[in-house]
């Protein structure tokens, strides 16, 4: 009889794309490998029983729910998720990777009198009315999905809040940054139940990225 | 006639098993009307974890409410308490609008309250059976436990606005170190009290651990007055009594320390609690002592209690096909 050895794996969610690929190399380097992520196949579900890890790809904006609702234990999220979705989860981490702003913006030059309803389109709709809330500023808000720059061009808004990675696209079509919200990286966020019967894991894991940010 | 035990479901046997518990340890079943007068809950709305109530008229023209919460219909119908310690268990159903689905949701609750003369035996009470109740509900149970005065007391001496307080309360109730230093980098906080802060961030978990390092952190540092140092001490030292209890009724290894438990500041102070089963994603059982809800009520006496979330256990097996042990 062979001695088996029992770990608590940690479920991993990733986020799908570029950010997730970055995203995974730094648990990689961190000592969290996992070969078979990396093999061109359909799979889902990637483990390393050895570093004690099962990785999943989702959808970006499903991670925090994922973790949420304790199907991931941990997951990397970007913090507009987060602060959109408000998910009850612990932020453990600041990657420093994903880096970029939330922002509003409007057409150049373009100043808010006050005397009409501001309308403002966003995909962030939670923190656009808490936005503007703190400034007792009454808004119309306009829900897209993309191409959220498109409406104060064609008149649908006034302003967008949206992600502001460069600034490009907004000077490309005449449009400018009016005011920062919030500064947006990726986060390792934790379920708050699989932290209690984890911690030693899920401490170890936060501690070896936390070593290796740049 | 003799009831076979598996006509029941696990959720009717955990709110059974837990009204036998608390039963046993000398707890009244309190029962009440579906229904509550819209006015309670119109007064008390932070209170409730969302501010949409399911309301109707009655036929006399009275706004009425199905109720979303029991804790303040207990205490509104407990007036008179005097010296005495009122011990109520309750079983209701109540209605909320689920953070997950954002519609109503019929939740299943039981839980206890205390009302009156609440001292540190009854808070060491309440605490011991919320872990037996975690025991009954799983195999694998943790209790975290905080203290809400030490970050309250903490937050009065940095003096900052109440926006810097809730932002640095968010931050300790999700672990966020980095937000926290963010936060007092912007209201310019001094390394000392930033560094308290944090503490209450990174130290948690075995009490053995947990309780000298705040010692050290809190009584050690040059920054309070003797006054302030002695509150702290107090109420590290209501912690220490309570992992004293656990440790006496041979419970110690599912306490925590973990401050990340937090309430209502407003309604919420001195121990607060929350009850997590390993395999379900939320906590399991919440609760503190809410003495500043009493007194916004025009109460005099102390109050504690927690709530069970029968709902939440969907997932556990630990009832199939076994019978219920109470101790």
């Amino acid at each position: 009889m062979t001695d088996t050895k029992k770990v608590k794996m940690v479920n991993i969610a990733l986020p799908k794309g570029r950010l997730g690929d970055k995203v995974y190399d730094m648990f990689e380097k961190a000592g969290f490998e996992c070969p078979s992520i990396k093999e061109k196949n359909r799979k889902l579900v990637f483990e390393n029983p050895d570093a004690g890890v099962r990785y999943f790809w989702v959808k970006p904006s499903d991670v925090a729910i994922y973790v949420e609702r304790g199907a991931a234990d941990i997951g990397v999220v970007g913090k507009d998720i987060l602060m959109e979705a408000r998910s009850n989860v612990y932020e453990l981490l600041d990657l420093n990777v994903g880096k970029c702003r939330m922002a509003v913006a409007g057409p150049e030059g373009f100043r808010y009198d006050r005397d009409n309803e501001l309308r403002v389109a966003t995909k962030f709709v939670n923190v656009a009315r808490e936005f503007y809330a703190a400034s007792g500023t009454d808004i119309d808000i306009i829900h897209l999905n993309g191409s959220i720059e498109l409406a104060p061009i064609l008149g649908l808004s006034d302003v967008i809040v949206d992600l502001v990675e460069t600034g490009t696209t907004l000077r490309e079509n005449h449009l400018e940054v009016v005011e920062e919200i919030a500064k947006i990286s990726a986060r390792l966020i934790a379920n708050k139940s699989s932290f209690k019967f984890k911690t030693k894991q899920i401490e170890t894991i936060t501690q070896k990225l936390e070593e290796i940010i740049e | 006639m003799i009831i076979n035990q598996e006509i029941f479901s696990n959720k009717e046997k955990a709110m059974f098993a837990l009204r036998q518990l608390y039963a046993s340890h000398g707890f009244s079943m309190y029962r009440m009307s579906k229904f509550e007068e819209f006015e309670l809950y119109a007064s008390n709305m932070d209170f409730l974890d969302s501010g949409q109530i399911i309301t109707f008229t009655d036929t006399d023209g009275m706004l009425m409410a199905l109720k979303p919460d029991v804790t303040l219909s207990i205490v509104k119908n407990n007036r008179h308490i005097g010296n005495r310690i009122i011990k109520l268990y309750y079983n209701e159903n109540i209605y909320r609008v689920s953070p997950k689905t954002h519609y109503f949701k019929e939740i299943m609750q039981v839980g206890l309250e205390c009302l009156g003369a609440v001292d540190s035996a009854c808070i060491s009470e309440v605490l011991l059976l919320a872990a037996e109740s975690l025991q009954v509900l799983s195999d694998e149970p943790k209790l975290d436990v905080s203290n809400l005065d030490i970050l309250t007391q903490l937050l009065e001496s940095c003096s900052l606005s109440r926006d810097a307080e809730e932002q640095i309360t968010e931050c300790i109730s999700s672990k966020n170190a980095h937000g926290l230093k963010r936060v007092c980098r912007e209201v310019d906080l001094g390394p000392a009290r930033a560094e308290l802060l944090n503490a209450l961030v990174t130290t948690y978990g075995d009490p053995e651990e947990v309780i000298p390092q705040l010692e050290q952190a809190f009584l050690e540092t040059p920054i309070f007055s003797s006054e302030e140092k002695s509150a702290f001490a107090k109420s590290i030292g209501a912690l220490r009594e309570i992992v004293e209890a656990f440790r006496e009724a041979g419970l110690e290894e599912m306490l925590n320390i973990d401050f990340s438990v937090v309430g209502d500041l407003k309604y919420y102070n001195g121990i607060i609690f929350k009850g997590f089963a390993a395999g379900v994603p939320d906590g399991v059982i919440s609760g503190g002592q809410y003495d500043k809800l009493m007194k916004s009520m025009k109460r005099t006496s102390k109050a504690i209690g927690f709530g069970v979330y029968i709902d939440s256990l969907g997932k556990l097996s630990k009832f199939d096909g076994e019978e219920v042990e109470i101790k």
